[in-house]
């Protein structure tokens, strides 16, 4: 691959950041600058620049799809979708992954400074929305002088921003793939994420959203942690993987101690979350997703966020995601249909719940190999 | 590859270049074929995840989904041809799938296996039982097949839903066979029809 352009670019690799210098116009109105735009790059792009493939991450993942977290020290959160030889092959492609405009792991956030003011955003950081998100991306891809993805994949908030990307963007896709996502969030959706916001407004560390001089609103940002979480499993894998049981003891204790199992888990998970997530990009990511609605916000028909659209779709749900259940992909293969989009779907059986996209899966991994290998990266 | 004769007759009805949609697909077997031979703009529904994988895994534009329900969601005139290969018999409401392929496809192929060939007969008239054939494997209780119909009774429907039968062709014991006695002797049969404007 002598002469391939990625060969010694100093824009490609680990733990790269690139500041876009025109201002990000945002759905609100407003415009957001600066941006940074914090990223990883996998695989080598080849000489005509077409096998990028972009891996854009759920609400609260980040660009290390593939290599070690640098909080955390945990391995990358897809290493079974991508790598050498995996489904997203970087042998073959040439991988992009970037932490999503309002995040907390380098992009532009409410925890960035805001040059106005030289201290942080804080709330006065402007409400965004999955098609902002996906601006951001896209002033990455002209940054890296990428006219045209091979492929869009994501999962969860993920899949929302590879819709949004094919719907605005048709002419810079060729392959899209969307893991259990939906077009939309709906009132049981938005719900839960404002049961999750008013946990961390709640907490008095939260304090408007100016902690960043002292303590951050830990408790309440596990609280929303915690809720969530339980949105991302089925009671079906929850019965198999803790049932009733007790954590380290014999029998209750008639107090509020963690006595079961599930208790346990949960309060972990929260406390781990807190350690690299910030409360205020949750509180902004989550109202970005609450207000996606992709039908909403082109004349009430999906279908017509596809017309005339010659990219492939292939869409993927699972059996006990109830967070985005199947039927909310099917409204978007009904709506791909009527546009005469090619497009594949398949319902998967799992009993992980929507967490299923992150768990060694071997049919989905089968289906996004086979989808990805018939597109031709010319 | 060799193709089973009544999918190398489903091919001879398609136009290269053609866009079409395979109703009960399978693994896609019938349309990677329609693809690389006719390179045809091919579209698949499946109920089977199994024959989803399969397909999607041959880089065929395939859906899970039900033909008794999903065919609403197309538009009209959407495809040229719709194939429905041997799956009619296995439909819980056919005439309304055969209305729904001539809407939304100008032309519809259709292949079943035919119920009234003299094997299926015999076998009904001397033992009294439902028959099991070489077309017709599987016993009466297991079978998907729950609306079974001869030659004669799929021409009639035809007719019943205004489309034309522009051609047809028979099959016995693996080979073509003429039209001749064909509800006697065909054991399976491949139609054209075509909308009628």
């Amino acid at each position: 691959m002598a002469d391939a352009p990625a060969d010694g670019d100093a824009r490609f690799g680990r733990d790269r950041t690139l500041r876009i210098k025109s201002p990000l116009p945002l759905d609100s109105g407003l415009q957001l600058s600066p941006l940074d735009i914090a990223y990883e790059t996998y695989g080598a792009l080849n000489a005509n620049r077409s096998n990028a493939v972009l891996i854009c991450h759920a609400l609260t993942m980040d660009q290390y799809v593939a290599s070690d977290h640098p909080v955390t020290g945990k391995p990358g959160w897809w290493l079974g979708m991508v790598g050498p030889g995996k489904p997203i092959d970087t042998d073959r492609f040439f991988v992009i992954c970037a932490n999503v405009l309002g995040s907390c792991m380098g992009t532009t956030g409410p925890r960035s400074i805001n040059p106005a003011s030289g201290r942080p955003w804080g709330m006065s950081f402007p409400v965004i929305t999955i098609a902002d998100m996906v601006r951001a991306e896209i002033a990455l891809l002209d940054a890296l002088q990428i006219e045209r993805l091979f492929a869009a994949v994501g999962g969860s908030m993920g899949g929302m921003r590879v819709l949004e990307l094919a719907a605005a963007h048709p002419e810079r896709l060729g392959n899209a793939i969307v893991i259990a996502s939906a077009a939309r969030h709906t009132a049981q959706n938005i719900a839960f994420h404002e049961v999750g916001r008013q946990a961390i407004m709640a907490d008095p560390n939260w304090n408007g959203g100016n902690y960043y001089d002292g303590e951050p609103p830990s408790k309440g940002l596990a609280v929303a942690r915690m809720a969530a979480h339980i949105t991302y499993l089925s009671e079906e894998g929850l019965t198999a993987k803790f049932g009733r049981k007790l954590q380290d003891r014999d029998a209750v204790s008639f107090g509020f101690d963690a006595d079961f199992q599930i208790e346990s888990y949960l309060r972990h998970q929260g406390i781990r979350f807190v350690e690299r997530f910030d409360a205020n990009s949750y509180l902004y990511i989550t109202r970005a997703m609450d207000y996606f609605d992709m039908a909403a916000s082109r004349g009430g028909r999906l279908a017509d966020a596809f017309a005339g659209t010659t990219t492939r779709f292939c869409l993927v749900s699972f059996t006990s995601d109830w967070l985005y259940p199947t039927a909310e992909t099917r409204s978007i293969v009904h709506a791909l249909n009527a546009v005469g989009a090619p497009v594949s779907f398949v319902e998967i059986d799992s009993p992980h719940g929507h967490d299923a996209f992150l768990l060694d899966a071997p049919e989905m991994d089968a289906v996004i190999a086979g989808f990805l290998a018939a597109g031709r990266t010319s | 590859m060799t193709l089973r004769p009544d999918l190398a007759a489903i091919i001879g009805f398609v136009a290269p270049g053609a866009r079409v949609i395979d109703v009960g697909c399978g693994d896609g077997e019938l349309l990677e074929a329609l693809r690389d031979t006719r390179a045809v703009d091919g579209r698949g529904i499946e109920l089977s995840r199994s024959g989803v994988l399969q397909a999607v895994a041959r880089g065929l534009s395939v859906v899970q989904g039900d033909a008794d329900t999903d065919l609403v969601d197309y538009p009209n005139a959407a495809f040229d041809v719709a194939i429905l290969s041997q799956a009619l018999q296995a439909m819980h409401a056919p005439r309304a799938v055969l209305e729904q392929l001539l809407r939304i496809a100008a032309r519809a192929v259709v292949s079943f296996p035919n119920f009234g060939h003299w094997r299926v007969r015999v076998a009904l008239l001397a033992k009294g039982r439902m028959p099991v054939t070489r077309t017709l494997p599987i016993a009466w209780h297991e079978t998907q097949n729950i609306h079974l119909c001869t030659i004669h009774d799929f021409e009639a429907l035809v007719a019943d839903v205004g489309a034309d039968i522009e051609t047809a062709r028979f099959f016995a014991g693996g080979k073509v066979i003429g039209p001749a006695f064909a509800n006697a002797r065909a054991e399976q049969a491949v139609y054209l029809l075509r909308r009628r404007n």
